[in-house]
């Protein structure tokens, strides 16, 4: 499961190009590579500001007594897909709200495609497509009737649309349920009408919350390799996500938040080599407190999410040993992904 | 309420709302006519039942058949409840989910209550005009005087939809909205005169009348329906003017408040 991410750390291209979709061509693939993405951020100064797409400058917000989030900056370079991690009310879905216009941020100041936000909100939408947490497709309709009505919210004329409806359905692979009610689709083929919806004014920029929460791995499978599509035509993509893999796959860079801050931000690789390092040792089947007393002085380090623990180290065959002959126990050796990061910076399950 | 950000819920541009209203057309399109029936059905019944039932009784009233008095009454009335009925009802339930979406897109809060409101006012018109053909089949309309009712029917559809947007942006549920339904529509059917002239009443309900919407949407369909000249129709109109106007900024700056913290 992790062989999509071999490759060289300090390539530009490693997120992408290492995953072998049967149905991504070799040449986007290599397309997929970010323009100077990652390099950008404010050192490199005024005149990459242009190539710019996004850039929150201090950024906060709080409901009531709560600070939701909290003095953020960050850049996101065009061309780039940039990830937000978070458990559940680290602020994701606050952020893509205040890139969105849908929500004034307390103090800080953000840009979204050289525009001000929220002040000219409005044109900035008009160059950005989303793809909402929760579907809100209109269920009275028809999968072609979708894509007409919310055409029409960007002053589209009706001939503009009959001229790219038809291209969208077909990347949506929806040709065929064209005419079907919304209802009677299947959650991905939802998903899918969302994302082509999203599509419809040709943004340069997509937000995305949680773009496949809740579908099964083919449906997600799907998503992903149409995103990486959309990626090698050039178009930037911010996702907030609670899947380590589909960050792992799809972003150039991302940062982790907790309580609306960042507590780490790179390269997903380079995240992963820094802060964990070496091959990970998942055991459970035992009592987790028992079996993390006992193995303790073999590791570096021993993280518990619920009954499993997380076993860092140089050594595991150390482990291995020490454990031997204890029935009922499962054990798994894998190279360190971004979950590990993310339960050594936040201390738990990204589900929790 | 009134400070930074609240251009996004002001309308755009003049043309903007017109994408909604059709999103809400197309919806209709596909059940017209369980909704016209709807729509026509119930003061289709008030009125033969009132009219045929209590006419019998009470004679003219303001010297004309009570049917027809009654009529123009029932007009103005189903205007008020059709769009009533479609902003905090309908509406409500588009407001969270269908809205969200609107609101990715080019389209500013202000154009969606807009879009709304003109959708409420279309079928406040097609319910007031559909009494007005039957009405007219049974001889009850002077034409062609009665085609000064038609702005004004769709003037008052406007006036509601907007005072019923006020509703719709505080109501936390629908179990709220029918209090607005049981406390201020029905007790102003019955002190604007729909059905009965208010002249007889105790002075107090009269004055309250006088202010009413429907009050004022009465005395310039009532007359224009039955060939008679109508009276200060300038302040009816700018009444009804002032009731579409002062509860789109209201509710405006509600809904922003709400949809957008």
């Amino acid at each position: 499961m992790s062989a999509f991410w071999q490759g060289d750390a300090n390539s530009s291209a490693e997120a992408v190009s290492g995953a072998p979709s049967p149905s991504l061509p070799r040449e986007i693939a290599s397309l997929c590579r970010p323009p100077e993405a990652g390099r950008l951020p404010s050192a490199e100064g005024d005149k990459h500001i242009s190539t710019l797409a996004i850039d929150l400058d201090g950024v906060s917000k709080s409901y009531g007594n709560k600070l939701v989030v909290n003095g953020l900056s960050f850049t996101v370079a065009a061309g780039e897909c940039f990830g937000l991690l978070g458990p559940n009310g680290a602020g994701k879905s606050t952020i893509t709200r205040m890139l969105l216009g849908m929500t004034p941020p307390d103090s800080g100041k953000i840009t979204v495609l050289g525009m001000p936000v929220p002040a000219r909100a409005r044109l900035a939408r008009g160059r950005i497509g989303v793809v909402p947490q929760f579907d809100n497709l209109d269920l009275e309709f028809t999968v072609r009737e979708n894509l007409l009505v919310f055409g029409r919210y960007f002053g589209m004329s009706t001939r503009a649309l009959k001229a790219v409806v038809p291209s969208l359905l077909e990347f949506a692979r929806l040709e065929s349920k064209a005419d079907a009610r919304v209802g009677a689709l299947s959650g991905g083929m939802k998903r899918r009408l969302t994302l082509a919806r999203a599509l419809i004014n040709d943004p340069q920029l997509l937000v995305m919350d949680e773009p496949t929460t809740g579908l099964d791995p083919h449906a997600r499978h799907l998503i992903w390799e149409r995103l990486r599509k959309l990626l090698s035509q050039g178009k930037t993509i911010i996702l907030t996500t609670h899947f380590m893999e589909e960050a792992e796959r799809l972003c150039n860079r991302l940062c982790v938040l907790e309580r609306g801050r960042i507590i780490a931000e790179g390269r997903p690789h380079a995240l992963i080599e820094e802060q964990i390092g070496c091959d990970v040792l998942e055991i459970y089947g035992g009592d987790p407190h028992e079996l993390s007393a006992m193995i303790e002085p073999f590791v570096q380090r021993i993280e518990m999410s619920g009954e499993t623990l997380f076993c860092y180290g140089p050594d595991p065959e150390q482990v291995r040993m020490q454990l031997q002959g204890r029935a009922g126990l499962r054990l798994l050796q894998r190279p360190p992904n971004l979950e590990d990061v993310f339960l050594r910076l936040t201390g738990r399950g990204m589900e929790n | 309420m009134m400070g930074h950000g609240y251009a996004a819920a002001l309308p755009a541009n003049p043309w903007n709302w017109v994408a909604v209203w059709r999103r809400n057309y197309l919806a209709w399109k596909k059940v017209a006519l369980a909704s016209l029936i709807g729509n026509l059905a119930d003061p289709m019944i008030s009125l033969f039942g009132l009219g045929f039932g209590l006419g019998i009784m009470v004679g003219p009233v303001e010297g004309t058949p009570y049917i027809a008095f009654l009529t123009a009454g029932m007009v103005a009335a189903s205007a008020m409840t059709s769009s009533t009925f479609e902003t905090i009802y309908a509406t409500f339930g588009r407001m969270q989910r269908t809205w969200e979406g609107i609101l990715h897109t080019q389209l500013t809060l202000g154009d969606i209550v807009l879009g709304e409101l003109a959708w409420a006012a279309t079928k406040a018109f097609l319910a007031g005009t559909g009494i007005m053909i039957v009405a007219t089949a049974l001889g009850l309309v002077a034409w062609p005087s009665a085609l000064y009712a038609l702005p004004v029917i769709a003037l008052s559809g406007l006036a509601f939809a907007s005072l019923a947007m006020v509703v719709t942006a505080l109501a936390p549920s629908y179990d709220y909205v029918v209090f607005y339904q049981t406390l201020v529509i029905t007790p102003m059917l019955f002190l604007s005169g729909a059905l009965f002239p208010v002249s007889r009443m105790p002075r107090v309900f009269q004055q309250v009348g006088g202010f009413l919407p429907l009050a004022h949407s009465i005395e310039l369909i009532r007359p224009a329906m039955l060939g008679r000249p109508a009276v200060s129709v300038g302040l009816h109109i700018g009444a009804l003017c002032i009731y579409t106007v002062l509860p789109f900024f209201l509710s405006s700056a509600l809904l922003r408040r709400r949809l957008m913290p």
